[in-house]
């Protein structure tokens, strides 16, 4: 009885990975066969001074976003204490992720405009010199990373306020009774039993970051945006392969080691749980 | 019960599939069976000109109803190339010459030769230098240009007369573009006197050809953008950024070269007949706008392209997409594609219709003079990954960290990389 949902896992997932896996060790025209040519895409990938900036691009975007984890975590434990409000907060907090990426890089396109943009205004208020946040590759990661932050807070709060209502209330007024402070408390009783919620946002997180294409695309607008070779991630570089520079098989290479990346990051994070990842 | 709910978007999906492979054979239009085809287009502007052409075309060919399908730049492409490759592109759609190749190689255009043939269109009516872009030496036809753009030079009246620069005259050189530009340049008022960003077709690649040079040979094997002619052509471009004549790349790739025209904060703006209708519709703006011709180099040059209008050759209906296309590209369409403004048609003797659509616009005759002194889009091999590189290549010496002699030489040898491919 599962058949109809294993062709659908097939035809959508499997197949199209079988496919992608094949092409990378191709030369394939946009349309029609291509030819085999061997490791030759991986050699030229290994070889590409653009792939080698946009994994590091990636990598410090990751980074950066992860940073967003214990921002998520403070403010769920803030939103969940509060008194009145909460439905409010969630929602505030969720609306970006239900807007349009395009909408989102739109509107930040505008705050970090380097001559009209709010940001430099506001930064100028307190005396302190603006950049050009979106048309500079040493400040693209950077603005990429605080809008990516924001868009991701919403999905990270309300699973981590989940986890939070899931821990006995009991322990905490124990703990209280044993004269513990509400810090001490976050430290002690909060994080422990939060752990398997911040565990899965983390990995959640890292595997969205490495996939992060959308902000390039939107935030640096047109073509002629000069920032823009300095500021590619491997999913933009990917993108510009296969439908831009119409190189599926090269396309493909790229698509291939992006797998292997996130798969090696999420053992290592899966392996890593142990030490720190409290289920009991 | 909820394995139903599985069941059910299979079923669904496995009918599509079924329904997509078995429709190949049905009726194209040119019987009594009504059809309808999709026209995909990209540009905003010209959606309504393009919705107009093709409810004239239903009237004279009632059988068939077209439905124009817009699609915003650059997915566009994206979504053009998975749609030939997964059978579900638009029936006729707009080209560019830099996109083609892949395309006609891989057998994803229809060839309309027959029907040109059976229809007496006469080629002489199009601009010979865009018909030549979109030829790929294969002897088909795959479409007609619907329109030819030209490059000149908007500018800002009520900037030159603050400054009390005289206007340009029609036979200007570089350098009284040089000069004129640092005239009009007043940094405490935010004005520069043009803006100079790294783009090819409105910019370098014209004063490339005005200075004697070219960007690709003419085998098509080697690029020639570091020889000493295309490097002068560079250079103007690099002189005006160097005397701050001009937004930095920064600034430029912050705020569009064209938004800052339209905010009065440019003098004068090199670029294509296509923004007409836009900067018509400023009111703000539009008193204060003229034009001017190209400045001289050398030589007179402008590099032409144009859009043309093509047809998918999976489409079920391949008689009634080839008289579309030849309606589209033809005199009725090209008439109401002038009237609208919209941009100024490829079909010799409408060039009128443009004019007459924007009459505040005298100046607006410079763009199909230009048309005499043009030169085709350099678009050879893959034309969409080297031009791509321009701003890798180019962005050091646009900013003064690199000279224009080693930055080309190095893009030379990147374009022949591409090339020989």
């Amino acid at each position: 009885m599962i058949a109809p949902a294993l062709i659908g896992l097939g035809a959508l997932y499997l197949w199209p990975f079988i496919s992608t896996f094949v092409k990378s060790f191709m030369d394939v025209p946009v349309f029609g066969a291509g030819e085999f040519t061997g490791v030759d895409n991986y050699t030229k990938l290994l070889g590409d001074e653009d792939f080698w900036r946009a994994l590091g691009n990636s990598a410090l975007y990751t980074g950066l976003v992860l940073l967003g984890v214990p921002i998520a975590i403070v403010l769920a434990a803030l939103i969940e204490q509060a008194a009145k409000g909460r439905t409010i907060y969630r929602v505030l907090f969720f609306l970006p992720v239900v807007t349009l990426p395009v909408a989102v890089g739109m509107v930040w396109r505008f705050i970090l405009n380097g001559d009209f943009g709010v940001l430099n205004y506001l930064l100028s208020l307190v005396g302190l010199p603006g950049e050009y946040w979106v048309a500079d590759d040493r400040f693209t990661i950077y603005a990429f990373a605080v809008v990516g932050i924001w868009m991701g807070l919403g999905i990270n709060l309300i699973i981590l306020g989940a986890g939070l209502q899931s821990i006995p209330v009991e322990l905490y007024e124990a703990s209280a009774l044993d004269g513990a402070s509400r810090v001490r408390q976050f430290f002690s009783v909060t994080l422990p039993l939060l752990s398997p919620s911040v565990f899965f946002v983390t990995v959640l997180t890292t595997i969205s970051a490495l996939q992060m294409f959308d902000l390039v695309f939107v935030m640096l607008g047109s073509i002629n945006n000069t920032a823009l070779d300095g500021s590619k991630t491997i999913v933009y570089l990917f993108y510009e392969a296969a439908f831009v520079q119409f190189k599926q098989g090269y396309g493909a290479a790229i698509a291939i080691v992006l797998l292997a990346i996130i798969m090696i990051a999420t053992a290592i994070q899966f392996r890593l749980q142990r030490r720190w990842v409290n289920y009991d | 019960m909820h394995k139903k709910w599985l069941i059910a978007p299979a079923l669904v999906a496995v009918g599509a599939l079924l329904a997509a492979c078995s429709s190949g054979s049905s009726a194209d239009g040119g019987g009594d069976e009504k059809v309808t085809i999709t026209y995909g287009v990209w540009a905003g502007t010209q959606t309504p000109a393009m919705k107009e052409i093709a409810a004239a075309f239903t009237e004279e060919n009632p059988n068939i109803t077209v439905k124009v399908e817009e699609r915003p730049w650059p997915e566009y492409w994206s979504t053009l190339q998975t749609g030939a490759a997964g059978g579900t592109a638009p029936d006729a759609f707009w080209m560019l010459a830099q996109q083609i190749q892949p395309y006609a190689e891989g057998n994803q255009l229809l060839d309309i030769s027959d029907e040109i043939d059976k229809e007496g269109v006469d080629l002489a009516k199009y601009p010979k230098a865009v018909l030549d872009l979109y030829d790929q030496g294969d002897g088909k036809i795959y479409g007609l240009p619907k329109d030819v753009d030209t490059n000149a030079v908007w500018f800002n009246k009520a900037i030159f007369d603050k400054a009390g620069v005289a206007y340009p005259s029609a036979d200007w050189t570089w350098d009284d573009y040089r000069e004129t530009a640092k005239k009009l340049t007043d940094p405490a008022a935010g004005v520069w006197g043009t803006a100079a960003p790294i783009d090819y077709q409105s910019g370098y690649y014209n004063t490339i050809f005005q200075a004697g040079g070219q960007v690709i040979a003419d085998d098509g094997k080697t690029s020639l953008i570091d020889t000493p002619e295309a490097q002068a052509g560079i250079k103007f471009w690099t002189d005006l950024q160097a005397d701050g004549s001009s937004p930095t790349l920064q600034q430029l790739s912050d705020t569009e070269a064209e938004t800052m025209f339209e905010q009065g904060k440019i003098g004068m703006f090199m670029s294509a007949a296509f923004w007409a209708p836009q900067l018509y519709a400023n009111e703000e703006i539009k008193p204060n706008i003229d034009i001017a011709p190209l400045p001289i180099g050398k030589e007179r040059a402008t590099v032409t392209s144009g859009i043309e209008n093509v047809g998918y050759a999976g489409t079920k209906h391949p008689d009634a997409v080839k008289k579309f296309l030849i309606f589209a590209s033809g005199e009725t369409a090209a008439n109401i594609q002038a009237k609208a403004g919209a941009v100024l048609p490829a079909y010799e003797g409408t060039e009128q219709t443009w004019l007459d659509a924007m009459p505040d616009f005298p100046n607006l005759k410079i763009f199909v003079e230009a048309k005499e002194y043009s030169v085709p889009l350099p678009v050879q091999g893959n034309a969409a990954e080297w031009q791509g590189m321009q701003t890798k290549y180019l962005t050091d010496a646009w900013n003064g960290t690199a000279t224009v002699e080693d930055a080309t030489k190095q893009y030379a040898d990147a374009i022949d990389k591409v090339l020989a491919e």
